[in-house]
């Protein structure tokens, strides 16, 4: 009896460590987006949110990435979600729960979120994942490393996002002055 | 340099136990002393708060539960988890549930990479400074939550002053928590601490802080710190003694007690970082040879610090909002800038180590000398107008205000 069922459902294998905490951390990253998606009052949206992105910054951890994890919680849960929920607040007619989750562009919003997600599956299984096989540098130096790829290879796009906040910030300066 | 946990797990893999459970066990040993020393700790501080500040008002504090009174805090807390737990009927159960652990979470997550001896480290994280700043963020959507879901506007507005409270020092104490991870090198804390070594003929009597290169820096840490502990002068969120308190208005028993627990802890533990960043974290005399000195050595820094904060908070009065965001906005941050961007400049200057330091320390007394005589003439200015504004008009005159104009 019991081969049989073990023939018909065969267990999955044991999870090693690494794994376990990937879909411990996968579990509490879905459930995030999920309350983003279905929760109705919109705070609890936002909360989900920041589950997600603490989610996301976990995943980072573990894959040893810590510059990456910690900037994630300290610009998505610090300053962004502040943000969000900052704008949710202040509107008062949303904050209680009056919103509906539905508007007239249900079916438009569906149709799009598939086609995204079947593009993005096309994408994830046909881009030949390379394999790293240089060293990473390791402790202070992949920092170090990080920090001089910003002002040499990558010294325009990183200036073009400070040129972008400054922008954003003097944009928010100018709406935000007494006539 | 010496691995406190290395160590312990090779004695337990000694013992005959497995290398996973071996590990296991200690990183078990290590979370569960990190996590409980928050709650002795904040028993600890309370009881120095009252007394440092009975002792300024020229009153003896508590002085009856055992000797200098100090069980009168165990007392307390008892108290607090006896008290029943009264949540608003049209509270939002899970933030409002959830506000209290994460303030707590965000505080005592800072432990970890917090260096109290050589090597005695949770995690030496290579981005160290970087997470303590990151954890922060945290306590903002702690008071955010507590404001929002306690379905009170008091609450809710105070959990807006306190977002902007924090936001606003958060800019001047993360710039200024780079003052010395740009003269060390590193974002490792263990690795700041060990570099304010000073040997003298080949001792090292640790006092080589890099508050004695950066002093202007350390201070504007500390009034940072104070802010972002909401810690008197910056305590108007709270104003314990006239208001109510201010975003955790509707919290009661072991609930309001996690805000206050958080609440100590994070000015303990902002001035354990100060210590580790500019005062030499676990450096002393004797620290090479005997390493768990460290301990004894951080630990005085800390309560010295924490003492000094106490201080402010008994001499100090407190300043309304607008002073506030003004100084974060026109004085701290501006001044923090420039202080940085002339420290990266000398310590690009092609001349030796000691006279980069030098022009570096040069730098910040003159850039706060200016900072700080442009304030005093500002309130000089101020004194005088306030005063003549006051003055009576004539011999017989009454003790109206006089108009705006007046004096100017």
């Amino acid at each position: 009896m019991m081969d049989i069922l073990s023939q018909l459902f065969p267990l999955p294998p044991i999870p090693t460590v690494p794994q376990a905490v990937f879909i411990l951390i996968a579990l509490v990253t879905v459930v995030g987006a999920l309350i983003v998606a279905i929760a109705p009052n919109l705070y609890h949206n936002a909360l989900g949110l920041i589950v997600a992105f603490f989610g996301a910054a976990g995943i980072y951890a573990l894959l040893e990435a810590e510059f990456l994890a910690v900037s994630q919680v300290l610009i998505y849960v610090g300053a962004i979600s502040t943000l969000i929920t900052f704008a949710i607040m202040l509107t008062r007619g949303m904050m209680f729960g009056r919103t509906s989750r539905n508007n007239k562009q249900v079916l438009t919003a569906a149709i799009m979120s598939c086609l995204l997600f079947v593009t993005l599956w096309g994408v994830i299984g046909h881009v030949p994942w390379p394999s790293v096989f240089a060293d990473l540098p390791n402790g202070e130096a992949i920092i170090a490393k990080l920090g001089e790829l910003f002002v040499t290879t990558y010294m325009i796009p990183f200036e073009m996002m400070a040129l972008l906040l400054l922008v954003a910030l003097a944009g928010a300066l100018m709406l935000a002055r007494d006539k | 340099m010496l691995n406190w946990s290395a160590a312990l797990s090779q004695f337990l893999m000694n013992l005959g136990l497995p290398q996973e459970v071996a590990l296991g066990i200690t990183f078990f040993i290590g979370a569960l002393v990190l996590a409980s020393i928050g709650p002795v700790l904040a028993l600890v501080l309370i009881h120095i708060t009252r007394k440092v500040i009975s002792r300024i008002q020229d009153r003896l504090g508590p002085n009856r539960l055992g000797p200098w009174g100090i069980f009168q805090s165990a007392a307390d807390a008892v108290k607090l988890l006896s008290k029943e737990d009264i949540r608003p009927a049209e509270a939002d159960v899970i933030a409002y549930t959830m506000a209290p652990l994460l303030a707590v979470f965000g505080v005592i997550m800072s432990l970890a990479v917090i260096p109290f001896a050589n090597g005695l480290i949770g995690v030496d994280l290579n981005v160290g400074v970087l997470y303590l700043v990151a954890l922060g963020s945290i306590g903002i959507m702690s008071a955010l939550m507590a404001g929002w879901s306690s379905n009170n506007k008091y609450a809710l507005l105070a959990g807006f002053r306190v977002v902007a409270q924090l936001l606003s020092y958060e800019i001047p104490m993360v710039l200024a928590m780079l003052g010395p991870v740009l003269l060390v090198g590193s974002m490792r804390m263990n690795q700041i601490a060990a570099f304010q070594r000073l040997e003298i003929a080949g001792f090292n009597i640790g006092a080589g802080y890099t508050a004695f290169i950066i002093p202007a820096m350390a201070m504007i840490f500390f009034i940072s710190a104070l802010a972002e502990s909401e810690q008197t002068p910056f305590d108007l969120l709270e104003a314990e003694s006239e208001l109510i308190a201010g975003f955790h208005i509707e919290y009661s028993g072991m609930k309001f007690a996690m805000f206050f627990l958080a609440q100590f802890l994070n000015s303990f533990f902002l001035g354990a970082i100060m210590v580790t960043l500019f005062f030499g974290g676990w450096q002393g005399p004797f620290v090479d040879q005997l390493p768990i000195l460290g301990v004894v050595y951080f630990l005085i820094k800390c309560f010295a610090v924490y003492v000094v904060m106490q201080w402010v908070r008994g001499t100090f009065p407190r300043v309304r909002i607008d002073q506030m965001m003004d100084f974060a906005w026109k004085v701290l941050v501006p001044l923090v800038l420039l202080l940085i961007l002339w420290q990266m400049v000398a310590l690009k200057l092609p001349v030796p180590t000691w006279i980069q330091y030098v022009s570096v320390f040069v730098g910040n007394i003159v850039v706060v000398g200016i900072v700080l005589g442009v304030l005093g003439r500002y309130f000089r200015g101020e004194q005088l107008r306030t005063k003549r504004a006051f003055e009576p008009k004539s011999l017989i005159g009454t003790m109206q205000p006089a108009p705006e104009t007046a004096g100017d």
